[in-house]
C-alpha cells in the first residue's frame, strides 16, 4: 500500500484477486445490511426533509462503503472522531435508528436534547462516537489527545478521525497530524475524498498530488485506498488500527469515493457538479460493487436486497414515526449542562423565560427550516 | 506555611495536584525540561516524568485540541498557552469545542481541563506579550475565567480549576509573577470559583478590580485614604461564572464605584459591571460608574505605563466618584 497507489480489492466481476479477504460471512452480509440500512434512512431523511418534516439533513448517498469498510475494521471499545457525513459508522456499531432519528427530529429523547441541527450526533453506547460539531478539522487534534490517553494508560485501543478532502487544508488536520506524528499516537486519520468541498473541487483544494502523499512530512505513512470498496477500506483501516494497537503510531488513509449528491439538504449539486461525473459514478455505486463480490460468494440474490431493503425503510418509517411522536424538549433545556451545575446568572435568565411564557404564551418556533 | 511568589505558588498547585491524581497531566510549549519561559512548570518534568509534564509542537490548536480529546478520555489536562497573546489559533477549539461538548452532547462528553496562560502588561512584551483578552472568552457560556492577584489565590483557585468539572481559563498575571509574595499553605487547599475577596474594606467608594490591578488599586485607595476616603477594594478573581449578587451587594454599600481593568474598555468586562449595577443597584447610586481602563488602542511598547492604569488614573478616578 503507498500514497499514490490505489488499493482495491473488489474487481469489477466481484473477484478479490488473490486478497485474503479474512471475513467470515456473517460479518460480510452484517456490512451489507448496514449498506442498506444507512441508504434507507439516508433517502428517509431526504424526504423527511423536502416534505418539511425537519427541517435539515446530509446526504450519504455514495460513500457509504468508507464509512462501512472503516467501521468493518474497530472494535466497540475503540473511539470514533466522525464528521456529520458518517452516520453509516454508528449504525454499523449498533447505534439504534430510533436513537438516530430523535436526533433528527431534535425532540427531548435526542441525546443532545434538540440543541444540535440534525445529524450531529452523540453517543456514547454502543460505541463512543464522540459529539460532532460543525467547524472543520476540529475533532483532529482530539482524537490524537484521546488517542494520546489510551497510550498513557496503556490500552490497545485506538481512535479514527474521519473528516472530508476539504477537512485537509484545516488547521485541525495540520495540528492533528503533527501531533500524532510527534507522539505516535494510537489514532487513524480517514480522509474521505469525496472530490467535493461542498462546491469547491479538489483541484482548487489543493496543489498535492494526492491527499494521501500529505501524511509523509508529518511521518505519517498515507494510504490510497478505492473508497467504494467495502473490502479495501476495511483492509487498508484494519491494517492501521492494527499498527496503532502494536505502538507503531498513525496512519492517515485516503479514501476516494464520491459524494451522489449535494453536500446537504441545502445545496443543488446540479450548479457545479459536471453531469458526466454524476453518470460516470452511478456505474460505480458502492452497494452494487458489494453485491458483485457477495454474488460472487453465492451470498447474494435480488431478493436479499429487496427483502432486507423494505426491512430497512420500514425500520426507518417506524423510527421516524416514533420521533415525530416525541415531544420537544422543554424550555428547561436550554439552561442546563452549560455548566456541571446551573450558576446563578443562568438560573435567573430560565426562571425569567419561564416566567415571561406563563405571562405571555410561548415564543413562536417558525417553519424551523434551514434557510441556506 | 511557606512565602511563595505567585509563580512559585502556580508550580506549587501543579505539583499537589499531579502528586494527587495521576491523571493530571501537564504539556505546552516549552513546559518540560525547561520549565516553561516563566519557570511556572519547574522540576515537574523531573519529577513526574515524561508522559506527566511535556513539551508539544509550537500550535496553540493542537495544545488545546490534543487537550480535550484528553479530557474526554479521563485525563485530566492542565495546558500552558505560553502568552495569552498566542491563544487565538487555539479560539475554535475552546470556544467551539471545550466550553461547548457538555451542552452539545446532553452530558454525554465533557471537557473537564485548564489552559493556564499569562496575560497582561507590564513586562515591556509591546503588542503581543502584553494583551487582556478576558472579554473575549468571558462571552462564552460552558467556560470558566479565572484570574488569581495573591499567591495564596493563585494555588488554591488552581486547585480549584483542576478539580473543577468543567473548562476553565486561568489567566495568570504575569507583571505579579515575581513582584509581590505572600504566604502559601503546605498541601491541598481550595479557593472556591465564582467567589470574590475583599481586599480592602472602605465605606466610600467600592473599587472593583482583578489581576495585575489589585494591587495598583490597593495602593490608590490608601492614597485615598489619606485624603480621607475610604475605598472597598472588591478582586472579582472568577469572571465567569461570575458572583453577580456579591457584585451588586458591594456596590450598593458605598453607591459610588469605579471598576479597573488593563483590557480595552469598549465591550470590556468593566461594561458588563457596570450594567449588572444599572440593572440591580441604580436606585443606592450616588454617582455615575466610571470606568479605567486600558486605551482602546493595541497595546503599545515604549509608553505602556501610560497604557496601563497606574495609582494615578484609580485615585483620579476614586476622587471624581466620591466628589460627584
Amino acid at each position: 500500500m503507498a500514497a499514490s497507489q490505489l488499493l482495491t480489492v473488489i474487481e469489477p466481476d466481484g473477484g478479490v484477486n488473490g486478497h485474503d479477504v479474512g471475513m467470515t460471512n456473517d460479518e460480510l452480509l452484517h456490512c451489507y445490511r448496514t449498506l442498506l440500512r444507512t441508504r434507507a434512512f439516508d433517502d428517509t431523511c431526504m424526504k423527511l426533509q423536502r416534505s418539511g418534516r425537519i427541517g435539515f439533513s446530509i446526504p450519504n448517498k455514495g460513500v457509504e462503503a468508507t464509512q462501512i469498510g472503516a467501521a468493518a475494521a474497530l472494535r466497540r471499545t475503540d473511539w470514533l472522531f466522525p464528521s456529520y457525513r458518517d452516520f453509516g459508522m454508528a449504525l454499523y456499531h449498533g447505534v439504534p435508528m430510533v436513537e438516530m432519528m430523535h436526533n433528527m427530529f431534535g425532540n427531548a429523547r435526542d441525546g443532545a436534547k434538540g440543541r444540535q441541527m440534525p445529524v450531529h450526533f452523540s453517543f456514547v453506547e454502543p460505541v463512543k462516537f464522540v459529539s460532532i460539531s460543525s467547524p472543520i478539522g476540529t475533532h483532529i487534534p482530539q482524537a490524537v489527545g484521546a488517542a494520546y490517553a489510551m497510550k498513557q494508560r496503556g490500552e490497545d485501543t485506538v481512535a479514527l478521525a474521519s473528516f472530508g478532502d476539504g477537512g485537509t487544508s484545516s488547521l485541525g488536520f495540520h495540528s492533528g497530524l503533527t501531533f500524532a506524528g510527534v507522539w505516535k499516537a494510537p489514532v487513524v486519520f480517514l480522509c474521505q475524498n469525496n472530490q467535493w468541498a461542498i462546491s469547491c473541487p479538489s483541484s482548487k483544494q489543493t496543489a498535492s498530488e494526492s491527499y494521501a502523499i500529505k501524511g509523509k512530512a508529518y511521518g505519517v505513512p498515507g494510504v490510497l485506498v478505492d473508497g467504494n470498496d467495502v473490502l479495501a477500506v476495511r483492509q487498508a483501516t484494519l491494517a492501521a488500527v492494527e499498527r496503532a494497537r502494536r505502538g507503531g503510531g498513525p496512519t492517515l488513509i485516503e479514501a476516494f469515493t464520491f459524494r451522489m449528491a449535494g453536500h446537504s439538504t441545502s445545496d443543488d449539486p446540479s450548479r457545479y457538479v459536471p453531469k458526466e461525473q454524476f453518470a460516470e459514478w452511478e456505474k460505480k455505486d458502492p452497494v452494487l460493487r458489494f453485491e458483485k463480490f457477495l454474488a460472487k460468494k453465492k451470498l447474494w440474490n435480488e431478493d436479499l436486497r429487496a427483502q432486507w431493503t423494505t426491512e430497512a425503510l420500514a425500520e426507518v418509517d417506524a423510527a421516524a414515526k416514533i420521533a415525530e411522536a416525541t415531544p420537544r424538549p422543554g424550555i428547561e433545556s436550554i439552561f442546563s449542562d452549560v455548566y456541571a451545575d446551573v450558576p446563578a446568572h443562568i438560573r435567573k435568565q430560565g426562571e425569567a423565560a419561564f416566567d415571561l411564557a406563563r405571562r405571555k404564551g410561548d415564543a413562536s418556533a417558525g417553519d424551523g427550516k434551514f434557510p441556506l | 506555611m511557606a512565602t511563595l511568589t505567585l509563580l512559585q505558588a502556580v508550580n506549587d498547585a501543579l505539583k499537589t495536584a499531579m502528586r494527587d491524581d495521576p491523571n493530571v497531566v501537564v504539556f505546552g510549549e516549552d513546559v518540560g525540561p525547561k520549565g516553561g519561559v516563566f519557570l511556572a512548570t519547574e522540576g515537574l518534568t523531573k519529577e513526574f516524568g515524561e508522559n506527566r509534564c511535556f513539551d508539544t509542537p509550537l500550535s496553540e490548536d493542537g495544545i488545546v485540541g490534543a487537550g480535550i480529546g484528553m479530557a474526554l478520555n479521563g485525563l485530566k489536562p492542565v495546558c500552558e498557552i505560553q502568552f495569552q497573546d498566542f491563544i487565538f489559533p487555539a479560539f475554535d477549539q475552546i470556544v467551539s469545542e471545550a466550553a461547548k461538548f457538555r451542552y452539545r452532547s446532553g452530558g454525554q462528553y465533557t471537557c473537564p481541563m485548564v489552559i493556564r496562560t499569562p496575560y497582561g502588561g507590564g513586562i515591556r512584551g509591546g503588542l503581543y506579550h502584553s494583551q487582556s483578552g478576558e472579554a473575549y472568552f468571558c462571552h462564552t457560556p460552558g467556560l470558566k475565567v479565572v484570574i488569581p492577584s495573591t499567591p495564596y489565590d493563585a494555588k488554591g483557585l488552581l486547585l480549584a480549576s483542576i478539580d473543577d468539572p468543567d473548562p476553565v481559563l486561568f489567566l495568570e498575571p504575569k507583571a505579579l509573577y515575581r513582584q509581590l509574595k505572600g504566604e502559601v499553605p503546605e498541601g491541598r487547599y481550595k479557593v472556591d470559583l465564582s467567589t470574590l475577596r475583599t481586599v480592602r474594606e472602605g465605606r466610600n467608594v467600592t473599587v472593583f478590580c482583578y489581576g495585575a490591578m489589585v494591587p495598583v488599586c490597593q495602593r490608590a485607595a490608601d492614597q485615598a485614604a489619606e485624603k480621607g476616603i475610604e475605598s472597598l477594594v472588591v478582586d472579582l478573581r472568577t469572571l465567569l461564572p461570575l458572583d453577580e449578587e456579591g457584585v451588586i451587594e458591594a456596590a450598593k454599600q458605598t453607591g459610588r464605584v469605579v471598576v479597573v481593568h488593563e483590557a480595552p474598555r469598549f465591550c470590556g468586562f468593566g461594561g458588563e459591571i457596570s450594567a449588572l449595577i444599572a440593572e440591580h443597584a441604580i436606585e443606592y447610586m450616588e454617582a455615575p460608574v466610571v470606568r479605567v481602563t486600558g486605551f482602546d488602542t493595541p497595546f503599545p511598547n515604549t509608553l505602556e505605563h501610560h497604557y496601563m492604569p497606574d495609582e494615578r488614573r484609580v485615585l483620579d478616578a476614586i476622587e471624581h466618584v466620591h466628589g460627584f
